[in-house]
This record gives C-alpha cells, structure tokens and sequence, in this order.
C-alpha cells in the first residue's frame, strides 16, 4: 500500500496521474500548485521590493554622509546636516529599560501560569495578559500622556531624584514627557509577548524534570527553578522578542517619550527614537535629502529588529522543537 | 538542627518565591484593568451620537464628530483584506501543502520576518513604493501598509489551520478519485475555513490599530471619503492629532475614539476567544 506522501508524489508527478485519475486533474493540480506558489512569491517579493526601495531611496543620504551618519550626533534638516547618533542612543537606552523593568514582571507572570496557575485560572490570566497585546499603540500613547505622564511628574520622579538623586541618571528636573515614561510604557507593551512565550516554553519543559527534583525533596519553587534552567535558552529567545518589539514601537514612545534630539545621561530628560524622529518629522521633509535621511534610518532600524527577531526565533524554535522530540 | 533550619529557610524562600510570581501575574492583569478602565471612563463620557455621524468640526463649534475617520478605517480594512488575503491565504496553503522543501523553509522564515519588521517601517515602503510615483497621499497607499502588516499573519494562520485537518479527509477525498486539487479546496480548505477566518478576525483587529503605517500613506482628511486616490481619515491617526494637539476638547475627543477602537477590537478578540475554545481546546 501507498503512503500517503507517496500517493501525494503519485498524483503531482508528471504522468503518473494519467494512471490513476486522468490527464485532466493533473493539468488541474498543476495549475492550482502553480497559482499558490505565484501568490507564495509574492511574500518574497514584498520582503525583496521592501530591501530594494529603502535602499535605492536612502542613498542621497548615504552618499553625502558615508559611515559618519551612524556617529554624528547633529541632527539639522534647516542646515542639511543629519547625523543618527541621538535616535540609535535613544532607541537603545529606552528598548534596555524597557526590558529592565519589564523582565521581572514578564517572567514571573510566566512563572505563575505555567507552574502554580490552576487550570481553570490558568487560561483566563493567559488571555487577559495576551489582551495588553491587542491595546493598540495609540491608545497607550493617549494614556501615557494624560494618566502615566501626571502622574510620574508629581509622584515617582522627584521620589526617585530625592533618594537616588547622586546617581546621573535620575538628575535634573522633572517633566513626565521623557525617556523614562518611554521607557515604562515600552516595559508594559512588550510584557504580554515575553509571558506568552516564556509561559509556552516553560510548559514545554517535560513533567518529569520537576517530578525528578520533587522526588529528591526539592521544594515546589526549588523543582521550577529546574524546570527555568531548563528551559532558559527559549527564555531568553522570548526576551530578545521582546527587545525586537520595543525596538521598533512607535506611536505609544512619540507620544511620551518627548521628541527632542538630545543625548543625555538622565532618564528625565526628554529624548528620541528612530521610529519616533520617521513618524514626526516625515511629513515634514520637504528636501529630498532630508527625507532619505529618515529612510536611512528607517532601513537601519528594519535591519536590527530583523537581526534581533530571527535570533529570537531560532532561540524558541530550537528549544520549543527539542522538547516536543524529547517529550514525545 | 542545621538540617532543620535549613529546611525551614528554603520553605520560606519557596513561599516567598511562589508569593512573588502570583503578584506579577496580578500586577499585570491589573494595568490591563487599570488602562481600559480609564479608556472607558473618560471615552464613554464624552460620547454622543454626532461623534459617530458628523465631521470634525473647528473648536468651539458644538456637535463634532469623527465619522469620516470611523468610515475611513473601515475603507482602509476593506482595502488592506483585498490586497491581503489573496496572498496571504494562498500562500498559506503553498505552505501546508506543498511547503516541505528549502523553499518552504525560507518562505516560512521569511514570513516571520515580515511579522517582525516595524509598522513604521512598513509605512515607509508604502510611501516609496505608492505615495512616491502617484506624488500622492492616497487611501490605496494606506492600504497596501496595512495589507503588508495583514500577509504574515494570515499565512501563518491558514497554513497551521489547514495542518489541523485530520490526514485522513484528505486521504478519504484522494481514494475516491478526487484530484489533489479538489481534495485540497473541497475538502480541506473547508474544513479549515472556521479557523481561518478568526484568524483573519484577529489580523484585522490588529490593523484597526495601527497608526504610524498610516502617517504618510493615508495621511488624514478633514472629510467624507470621496475618492481612493485621496487621503483618507481613519480613526487611529485622529486620535494621535486630537492626543497631541493643545485643545481640552480634542483630548475628549481622542478619548470617546479611543474608546470606540478598542472596545471594537475588544470585541473581536473576545469572540474569536470563545469561538476557538469551543472548537478546540486552548488554541487561539
């Protein structure tokens, strides 16, 4: 008897389905292959065509500044001068915090579902969490002004310059508009995404592991801390899926995160991204040098999300894969 | 004794531990609550009726509304599912059916790169590819962004939907002489066409919610929707000029629209949540 593979290979070989279904629904399953794979093409086409234009229109920019575009910090469309320096630093410094804040709170919400979450619980908390995903952009920028901004301006700001005051990063006065409303609000987006995946990776981890340090007299928190090191490569996978989130954000951070080219050590000072500096000030750029300078910027900010993202995904794809084989 | 305190130590570690998980699982459920809460007490308040049927209207002028945005975001989904779904759920079912080799491998990790790259990124190549040669902002430019952000999302769903159909609907279609074809579209893709269109569902409510594709594709438009060619409203890019502009009345209007988007987005999330749950277990 046939497999099914080899049926399927039977039916779409040139010739073979004469024998078994006539001329007619070969022609058909050709055809039909044919017009799947043409749209398949398309994906790569998109992708392709997406390289070629950013490329072919940030070249104005790329041939007046050469390398030093990625190191000059002066940012003058009225001179013609542009350099990305204070947009890298800015994208860098608020994805990092971000992450920093977002870390402990992710993965402990993934801790709890994956390991201590009653069943019934377990999927209800899971949604609600993944619901923080679906809050569009805008509406967290919107909240970030008129609830986060207030209310770290008057509140967390001045505690935090009074007591960590010698520190240079908490100097200066306060504004509510600045990297570290960025900052937080970047924390609270990508948190649903580093959950989710941790949360899948953890429940990939087989039972046996925490039954093993169970069995040697391992406390409940003991037997999870096995199954996390188990299960830290694809851990780490979804953290680096989330600084492929933060990275690229827009709306939420130009709302907050006080749009001024500066690069300064405070987190209250106001600051800038690269997605935030494309959104402002694209309408804007009337010379054509000025506008390939911020495609530049958009094309260097496609390649480090992608170099991020696949990394990422070659973390929880191997890990996830592995423990299904080894689970199975 | 030693033993014992030890013991004693690590049982207070483990409770302290496990405590902590507990509160950032409550403590992110909580911002959730916390921001839609405010999104519905400050949105709902500023509701009424002119805000769903009329035009934006100049400060100070009572009965302004966002309606040509509301209209707008619809147009701008209907386009972005019409260049969208032909590519995506074909190329889906490329995947599923005939996505073993390399080039379905590269074709999938393509996929997901897409997936990755930044909506504002995505609003860029729609510039330079539509805005640029029609020298034009455009509801049409609008909607190849959002169908750039729909075509992964799609593939991916289609492509696992079909995987879910048990081997042997298909193999029952194949030995009673069906082509590959019509076992595939007949058979298959019906029986996956539930799962697909959640999936769809949910690729729609994340578009409704983009804005920074929509910045300088669409661009904004004070009125009704004439012309594809034209720039067009949409609710999102309205909220982001009413939030940062200087007007008390605008930010209750971005409020009341920020209110409309998510509770819609809201809606779809939840019943594709139900749906799935029903048809088979934790998916979605």
């Amino acid at each position: 008897m046939l497999k099914p593979d080899e049926l399927q290979l039977k039916l779409t070989a040139p010739g073979a389905a004469t024998d078994l279904t006539g001329r007619s629904a070969n022609l058909g399953d050709r055809i039909f292959k044919s017009v799947t794979l043409l749209f398949a093409v398309g994906v790569i086409a998109i992708v392709a065509l997406m390289i070629i234009e950013m490329a072919r229109n940030s070249t104005p920019a790329f041939h007046k500044f050469g390398f030093s575009f990625l190191v000059s910090s002066i940012w003058d469309p009225v001179q013609e001068r542009f350099g990305a320096l204070p947009f890298i630093y800015g994208t860098m410094v608020s994805s990092l915090l971000a992450l920093i804040i977002s870390l402990p709170l992710s993965i402990g919400t993934a801790i709890y579902l994956a390991e201590q979450a009653p069943a019934g619980l377990r999927a209800l908390v899971s949604f609600l969490v993944e619901l923080l995903a679906a809050i569009p952009s805008v509406a967290y920028g919107l909240w970030g002004i008129f609830v986060l901004a207030p209310f770290l301006r008057q509140h967390v700001e001045p505690a935090l310059s009074s007591t960590l005051g010698f520190l240079p990063l908490f100097r200066g006065p306060t504004h509510g508009i600045d990297m570290f409303a960025g900052g937080l609000i970047l924390a609270i987006m990508i948190t649903p995404i580093i959950s989710a995946v941790s949360r899948d990776v953890l429940m990939a981890v087989p039972q046996s592991q925490r039954e093993a340090a169970l069995a040697l007299g391992a406390t409940r928190w003991e037997a999870t801390r096995v199954a996390l090191s188990y299960a830290r490569s694809g851990i780490l996978g979804a953290v680096i899926l989330g600084l492929g989130r933060a990275l690229g954000e827009t709306m939420a951070v130009t709302m907050v995160i006080g749009n001024r080219p500066e690069t300064s050590l405070s987190l209250f000072d106001p600051s800038h991204t690269m997605a935030s500096v494309i959104a402002n000030e694209f309408t804007e750029a009337t010379s054509d040098l000025y506008r390939s300078a911020l495609i530049e910027i958009g094309l260097l900010l496609f390649v480090v999300t992608i170099i991020v993202q696949a990394i990422a995904r070659l973390l929880v794809w191997r890990v996830s894969r592995g423990l299904k084989e080894e689970s199975a | 004794m030693s033993i014992d305190r030890s013991f004693a130590y690590r049982k207070i570690i483990d409770r302290l531990m496990l405590g902590l998980t507990t509160i950032c699982a409550l403590l992110a459920v909580a911002l959730l609550l916390i921001i839609l809460g405010y999104i519905a007490v400050r949105g709902f308040s500023a509701l009424n009726l002119d805000f769903f049927t009329q035009l934006p209207k100049p400060i100070g002028e009572p009965g302004s509304g966002i309606g040509n945005a509301i209209v707008g975001t619809l147009i701008l989904i209907g386009l972005a599912c019409l260049f969208g779904l032909p590519i995506g759920i074909f190329s889906g079912i490329y995947l599923a059916e005939f996505g073993t080799g390399r080039f379905g491998t590269a074709l999938r990790f393509l996929t997901d790169v897409l997936t990755g790259v930044p909506s504002i990124v995505t609003g860029i190549f729609a510039y330079t590819l539509i805005v640029l040669p029609m020298r034009r902002f455009s509801a049409i430019a609008g909607g190849v962004a959002l169908a750039v952000i729909m075509i992964p999302v799609v593939t991916r769903v289609t492509e696992e939907m079909m995987r879910l159909v048990p081997r042997s609907l298909r193999e029952a279609a194949l030995a009673l002489g069906a082509p590959q074809w019509r076992a595939i579209t007949g058979v298959v893709v019906r029986s996956a066409i539930g799962g697909i269109a959640t999936g769809v569902m949910l690729a729609i409510a994340r578009i409704a919610g983009e804005t920074a594709p929509l910045l300088f594709t669409a661009l904004g438009n004070r009125f009704w929707p004439r012309s594809l060619d034209e720039p067009i409203a949409s609710m999102t890019v309205q909220i982001f000029n009413y939030a940062t502009g200087p007007y008390e009345e605008w930010h209750r209007q971005a409020w009341a629209g920020t209110f409309v988007l998510v509770t819609m987005i809201l809606i779809i999330n939840v019943a594709v949540r139900l749906l799935t749950r029903s048809r088979h277990g934790t998916a979605g």
